[in-house]
């Protein structure tokens, strides 16, 4: 579902801050620039910088886990879907956020990390993943502002990743985008049927934006000036455009949807600059962010554990799977012997 | 916690009978018959495709990308492998 900003240290041995002199440069490193800035593809046995592969394994890692701890929370209301309809759709949904998981480890062990260890700093809570997926669900709103705005936000993001210069992570986004726009109309839809519905249904539908947009917003990471990775990134071409541009852009296609859906934006702030052509937005609380990523949002314990739990009830599943494959591969040897 | 390491499979999709297996990307499973399981929930959620392979990535042999020069450089100067190499007088047709 979706990638963020989520590191506020500099990598060591990266030249992040812009435009201090390069330190260390070598031929090879001036010769991938040059393949970068020649909008060449990089592939996985190609010569890089281990600034950029650690780069790429952190972001493409954490995008995997995001996907992955997505699922939990929509996965909440599976079995309470009002109608056969919606419970289809969000199951597709959420089935479509663990193949993206898979998409992304995948195109991450391309560059020399194994599953088991990604897997194992999911589990023992070293990993990051996306803030957003750290708030509840309490109402069946949630499930449609989820699909609307957090979708929407990830859709923003994700499809400049497309052209990202690392080929199998680009390619992963290109698969994971073309999925994602059904997630986002599904989301919307329902919170159209709750805006034009009854009142209380149209209370549940304005709850639901009042606890997501906020968050939604901060799924951009941190404002350019904070963002420690973001010049390195961008002239590798990791990043296409910076956090705030995304987050503008956001802003700018949402809030006249949520006009449409007769909703309200809960920033008194909020206006339309007719100087600059884009929406002005009021200041976003970074401290409930910062709060999150370090562990203390309202739902980063309940997910670890879910994970873990699964992981746990999955044992006896691998263990037959694996002992099936040495039954089946013992009788093929004897059968050819 | 036991985490014994499953192969990785690389998987291929024919889109429809007339094009060819394309690569899409890679699983672990147990076995193959597994990786195949998986990779149609994984890959062919939507349509896109009709067959599936999947290779053991243990079993595929790759040219390294630092010899790509002495490879692939050789062909960029044997224009005379290319038709349009070749003068043919205009009033000349169907050639």
């Amino acid at each position: 579902m979706y990638t963020q900003g989520l590191d506020g240290k500099a990598e060591r041995g990266v030249q992040s801050s812009p435009g201090a002199s390069p330190r260390l440069v070598s031929a090879e490193d001036l010769h991938f620039q040059e393949r970068i800035d020649a909008e060449e593809k990089i592939e996985p046995r190609d010569w890089m910088p281990d600034g950029y592969r650690r780069t790429l394994v952190r972001q493409i890692s954490q995008h995997a886990h995001s996907e992955i701890v997505g699922m939990l929370p929509e996965g909440n209301w599976i079995t309470r879907a009002p109608s056969l309809r919606r419970k289809v759709a969000l199951l597709a949904k959420v089935q479509d956020e663990g193949g993206h998981g898979l998409y992304l480890y995948s195109a991450a062990e391309t560059l020399g990390v194994s599953r088991d260890e990604l897997v194992g700093q999911l589990l023992s809570g070293k990993a990051k993943y996306s803030s957003i997926f750290n708030y509840p669900t309490p109402s069946w709103a949630d499930i449609g502002a989820i699909g609307w705005l957090v979708d929407g936000a990830a859709i923003m993001n994700q499809v400049p990743l497309c052209r990202c210069s690392y080929g199998p992570y680009a390619r992963a986004m290109v698969r994971v985008c073309r999925e994602e726009s059904f997630h986002q109309r599904q989301g919307y839809e329902l919170m159209l049927a709750l805006a034009t519905g009854t009142a209380e249904q149209k209370r549940m539908a304005q709850a639901a934006l009042d606890r997501w947009w906020w968050p939604s917003l901060m799924m951009f990471g941190p404002s350019d000036d904070q963002s420690a990775h973001s010049a390195q990134n961008m002239a590798w071409k990791i990043k296409r455009f910076s956090n705030d541009e995304l987050r503008q852009r956001f802003v700018d296609a949402t809030v006249p949807q949520a006009e449409f859906l007769g909703l309200t934006i809960p920033d008194p702030e909020l206006r339309f600059d007719d100087q600059t052509g884009h929406y002005a937005f009021g200041a976003i609380d970074w401290t409930e962010f910062n709060e999150i990523l370090k562990g203390n949002g309202p739902c980063n314990r309940e997910r670890i554990e879910a994970r873990r739990k699964a992981w746990d009830d999955g044992a006896w599943v691998r263990e037959a799977a694996a002992a099936h494959a040495a039954k089946r591969s013992r009788r093929a040897l004897k059968k050819a012997g | 916690m036991d985490r014994k390491d499953w192969p990785l499979f690389e998987i291929f999709i024919r889109p429809k009978n007339g094009l060819s297996h394309k690569h899409v990307g890679s699983l672990h499973a147990a076995d193959a018959r597994m990786a195949l399981d998986n990779a149609r929930d994984v890959y062919t959620r939507r349509g896109e495709g009709v067959s599936v392979w999947a290779v053991p990535a243990a079993s595929i042999a790759a040219s390294d990308p630092s010899d790509k020069a002495s490879l692939f450089e050789p062909a960029d100067d044997k224009v005379y492998r290319h038709p349009t190499f070749y003068d043919i007088p205009p009033e000349v047709k169907n050639i």
